[in-house]
């Protein structure tokens, strides 16, 4: 019974071991993303890249109709188009990273909806909207999988700085001239874990696995380390948990995988131990001075 | 005594305005400088401008050895820090040895050791793990302090280092400054205090927008020179004419 239920869909169906990959993939790439852009304040900033790739992957799509290459190279050229022009922007003139983001990326998003709808069906449309986890082929997976370690490895160059950034700017830049590079390698990030989640997500949802699994580890973790684990962790477990929903309902796989972080994440913030809302009303006498 | 920072007529500003000017003098390597003046006076600029983040509008700075923008370590009187961000008091103070590990450095047992006593030394033992956010503001500032022992520079820049700490704190921190002199550091701090300044700091630099008095403390902290630092005017003048004093020097 509980195998049938847990296991069996991924025994017997490639499609949900590929699915499941793909998740797996997305959660270590996008994870510790999550936590910075969560940590610098820029959670909405994710939302707004996310529809800033548009543009790009329906021009990739516009000349080559569904393929791969063609959007993922078109998504990644917007979305680092986009940050690029709005991080240099903020660091240039007075206007803050949030507003200047704002004004590109709803240039960006009109845009993108426009081509799509101007050459695509409706399926094409709800494609690129909502992606489609369950039809990842072998060029995709690999695609995801690349750019997933090409995200570590670099997180892993730009860690401190980064770090560094959040909790001390001024410190970092009396030390030394990594703090723009460093961010500008992060916006990066961001955009590549963005096209990743845009394959399997689609544009409205690709930012779900990296921002709320990051909500979900504020609320057990004190520490940046740790936190990142439990984001890493919380997506995969979500990821599955949505697969195994998607598998034995009618629900899309998508919406089921960030229906099963939301899951977490209320259940976080209820009963999380750093700061839930259960914690807070109850806390306990306190301790001895 | 051999210069460590010497500045050549420099002006330092924001936007053409001069927020310091024609500041010449010579900071000798080992020396213990107070730098006082009013709000305005220009004491952070010139900071800065120490520290490198801010380009001179004219005149320069001699940088001697280990003087380099990027040697000295600079305590700034607003630290941006974000303190809600989850990081322990041990990971924070280790990002002073900045220079010892860059991105990729591991920690060692040495470093490690290094770490402690810089805790020891400000009176923070035992917080090694305990989050930022859960300092007070005094242990805040000895976290701080921590960090630049740890940066071990020779030059060391403190801009309002004991605002808003308690008497134990600022003695527990004025001793270490006491240290750094003994050890033949160059100090300049910013204060406010001029009690303090007068107990401990034995060359005084009296600045308001430009330099009113430099040199041993008793000589400078007068009350005629405190007098005329009071009176020097804070605000731009948004209709200021070039400076004339350029075309002389």
């Amino acid at each position: 019974m509980l195998y049938s239920m847990l296991i069996a869909p991924f025994a017997e169906f490639e499609f949900m071991r590929r699915a499941l990959a793909g998740v797996v993939a997305l959660a270590l790439g996008g994870g510790p993303i999550g936590v910075f852009l969560m940590l610098r304040r820029m959670s909405l900033m994710g939302d707004a890249m996310a529809h800033a790739i548009l543009p790009g992957a329906a021009i990739g799509f516009l000349i080559s109709g569904v393929n791969l290459m063609a959007m993922t190279v078109g998504g990644l050229t917007a979305g680092f188009a986009v940050a690029l022009a709005a991080g240099l922007v903020a660091r240039v003139t007075e206007l803050k990273e949030d507003a200047s983001l704002a004004a590109f990326y709803l240039v960006s998003l009109a845009v993108g909806v426009t081509i799509v709808s101007l050459r695509g069906s409706n399926i094409d449309l709800l494609h690129v909207l909502f992606g489609n986890v369950l039809a990842l082929d072998d060029a995709t997976l690999m695609v995801i999988a690349f750019n997933a370690t090409v995200s570590l490895v670099t997180l892993s160059f730009i860690y401190r700085p980064l770090v560094l950034e959040c909790v001390d700017p001024l410190f970092l830049r009396s030390v030394s001239r990594a703090g723009a590079p460093a961010h500008l390698a992060f916006l990066a990030l961001v955009v590549i874990n963005l096209v990743n989640g845009f394959h399997a997500l689609g544009t409205l949802l690709a930012v779900g696995l990296m921002i709320l699994p990051a909500g979900i580890a504020r609320f057990w973790a004190r520490d940046i380390s740790r936190m990142i684990a439990i984001a890493v962790a919380s997506a995969i477990v979500a990821g599955y948990a949505g697969l195994v929903l998607s598998f034995h309902s009618r629900v899309p796989s998508g919406p089921a995988i960030i229906l099963m972080t939301a899951v977490i994440y209320v259940g976080s913030v209820l009963f999380g131990p750093v700061g839930g809302l259960v914690r807070k009303m109850f806390p306990g006498r306190h301790l001895e001075a | 005594m051999t210069a460590q920072l010497q500045f050549r007529n420099l002006t330092l500003g924001y936007d053409r305005h001069p927020a310091v000017h024609h500041l010449s003098g010579v900071i000798e390597q080992g020396a213990l400088i107070a730098v006082v003046g009013p709000n305005g006076a220009g004491k952070s600029t010139m900071f800065r401008g120490i520290v490198g983040m801010l380009a001179p509008l004219s005149g320069s700075i001699g940088r001697g050895a280990s003087a380099a923008a990027r040697d000295i370590a600079y305590l700034p009187q607003t630290a941006e820090i974000d303190r809600s961000f989850p990081i322990c008091v041990f990971d924070f103070v280790a990002t002073g040895l900045w220079r010892r590990t860059g991105l990729f450095g591991g920690i060692g047992a040495r470093a490690r050791d290094d770490i402690m006593r810089a805790l020891g030394a400000v009176g923070l033992t035992g917080f090694e793990s305990r989050a930022i956010g859960t300092l007070s503001g005094g242990q805040m500032q000895r976290m701080l302090f921590a960090r630049l022992v740890l940066q071990d520079a020779r030059v060391i820049v403190l801009d309002e280092p004991f605002n808003a700490i308690d008497a134990k704190t600022c003695a527990d921190l004025v001793e270490l400054v006491h240290r750094w002199h003994g050890e033949g550091r160059t100090v300049l701090a910013a204060l406010h205090d001029l009690d303090l300044v007068r107990r401990h700091f034995p060359q005084t630099l009296l600045l308001a927008r430009q330099v009113v008095a430099w040199g041993a403390t008793p000589e400078v902290m007068t009350p005629e020179n405190l007098m005329a630092a009071r009176h020097m005017s804070e605000a731009f003048d948004d209709h200021a004419a070039a400076c004339a004093a350029d075309e002389a020097a």
